[in-house]
Order: structure tokens, then sequence, then C-alpha cells
């Protein structure tokens, strides 16, 4: 896992009617939903790509007939849900203001979106966020431009809801 | 829980049916794993939600899996420890279930 507490927490707040403000950028908002979109399509694919091993991972470690029975038991419904929360996040979208529901579907959707991406990029150690800067002449900037971007947004969301 | 008001509830105690199968079911444990992509934040937020532990256990429970590589966060039935595996992967944490040993 990751330590992520230096930033400030400004984009989420709870407000004293325990719905949350979302003060984001317009554009941040238009880049949110199109990221989101592309892991729509991803999911909605199917679990054959490789980015996407992490949203699916083996219930059972020791026994292939039961983790086989799992996946196929479960498979689907995760599947189903995972786009239920990338749906209420792009309906949000433009909302000032967020429920605590809604903002889980932002929180579980962020996560998916950093999990496959930091799959994508090879991420294999704790380590690798202490290197915030990104290389512009990396050919993997965009990914992690997107990665950090991600756990920006997140880190803010846990900060509203664990206040 | 109150431990100041006991009850005695004979009819949750007298189910003659499925005890053969809970015998088998009862051990399960529910794993999560150290991984490098989730969040500190992020994992201890979670188990707070999903399993209603405090902010303290949820804490607790988050740097076992950071430094020793895993943790048991819940355990019970099959069926509920594979539900538990199914929320905790609906929140892309690496969750696994075992007969506990």
């Amino acid at each position: 896992m990751v330590l992520f507490g230096s930033w400030r927490n400004q984009v989420v707040r709870r407000r004293s009617d325990g719905r949350y403000d979302l003060v984001l950028d317009p554009a941040l908002r238009e880049t949110m939903g199109s990221l989101l979109g592309e892991l729509d399509e991803l999911v909605e694919a199917g679990p054959d790509d490789p980015g996407l091993r992490r949203l699916s991972p083996p219930a059972y470690l020791d026994d292939p007939d039961k983790d086989a029975e799992y996946q196929l038991l479960a498979g689907d419904e995760l599947r189903s849900s995972r786009r239920a929360a990338i749906e209420a996040v792009l309906g949000s979208l433009e909302a000032e203001v967020l429920t605590e529901e809604e903002l889980w579907a932002w929180l579980q959707s962020l996560n998916a979106l950093r999990l496959v991406v930091g799959t994508r990029l090879g991420i294999d150690d704790d380590d690798h966020d202490h290197a915030i800067e990104v290389d512009p002449d990396d050919p993997a900037a965009p990914l992690w431009s997107i990665y950090h971007f991600g756990t920006w947004l997140q880190h803010s969301v846990i900060g509203a809801l664990r206040a | 829980m109150s431990p100041a008001t006991p009850t005695i509830s004979p009819t949750e105690i007298s189910s003659p049916e499925g005890d053969v199968e809970l015998d088998v079911d009862l051990p399960w444990i529910v794993l999560v794993w150290n991984d490098p992509i989730n969040t500190m934040d992020y994992v201890a937020l979670v188990f707070q939600k999903l399993f209603g532990y405090s902010k303290a256990k949820a804490d607790r429970l988050m740097l076992d899996v950071h430094e020793k590589g895993r943790a048991v966060v819940s355990s019970g039935p099959r069926e509920k420890a594979e539900l538990d595996v199914f929320r905790l992967h609906e929140h892309g944490l690496w969750a696994t279930m075992q007969h506990d040993e």
C-alpha cells in the first residue's frame, strides 16, 4: 500500500447536512468523465484485458475449482456493480453537492481507474508514489498523469469521508 | 453489543437442520493482501465501511496488511466469507478466503 497524506484537502468538503460539497474545475470534471467512459468500455468488453486483472482477483488461492465457481457466480455481478458505480459518477459529474452514496461511487470508480492504470504501468512496489514528478519524455507520462490525478482526487474524497 | 444485558434465546440454538454442514462450513477466514496500488487511507476506510469497524481497528488492520503482507479481516461460514470477499473486490481490494488453520 501507499502512504498518501501530504496534499491538502480542498476539493471535497463535508456539509452540515451530511452531504458533500464538490469544488472541482469543469475541465477536471470533463477529464474524469472521459476517463471513466473509457474504463466503462473496458469493463463492458470483459475480463480478458490484462489491465483488468486487479479488478477481478481470485477469491481462493489454493483451490482452482472453488475459484472457478466463484468467478462464474460473482464475475458478472462484479462487472455490473463496477459499471453501476461509473454510471453514478457520470450522472453526477456536474453536481456541486454529492450524497455520501454518490461520493462512494466516485471513490470506487477512481480506485478502479487507479488499479487499471497502475497495472498498465507495471507498478509493483510501495515506493513509486515518491516520484511524483513525471518525466515528459517518458512514453508512459500520460498514464502517470492519469494515475496521479486519480490519486489526488481520491485522497481528497477520502479526507472528506473520514473527517 | 452490550455484555450488560445477557439474554437467553433458545430458538437460536436449537436448529436441527444444517448442523453437519455448519461443522464443515464454519472456519473460513477472509484475508486482505498488501498491494502496491491501493492507498493506506483507502484500505482503512473500506474496512470501516464494509465491516463497521472503528477507525482505530480499521487502521490497525490496515497497518497489519501493510507491514505483515496480509491480515484476517473477517471470518464465518463460507457464504458470509464469500460475500465479504465479493464486497472487498467491489472496492478493489485484493481479498481471498480460506479455511482457518
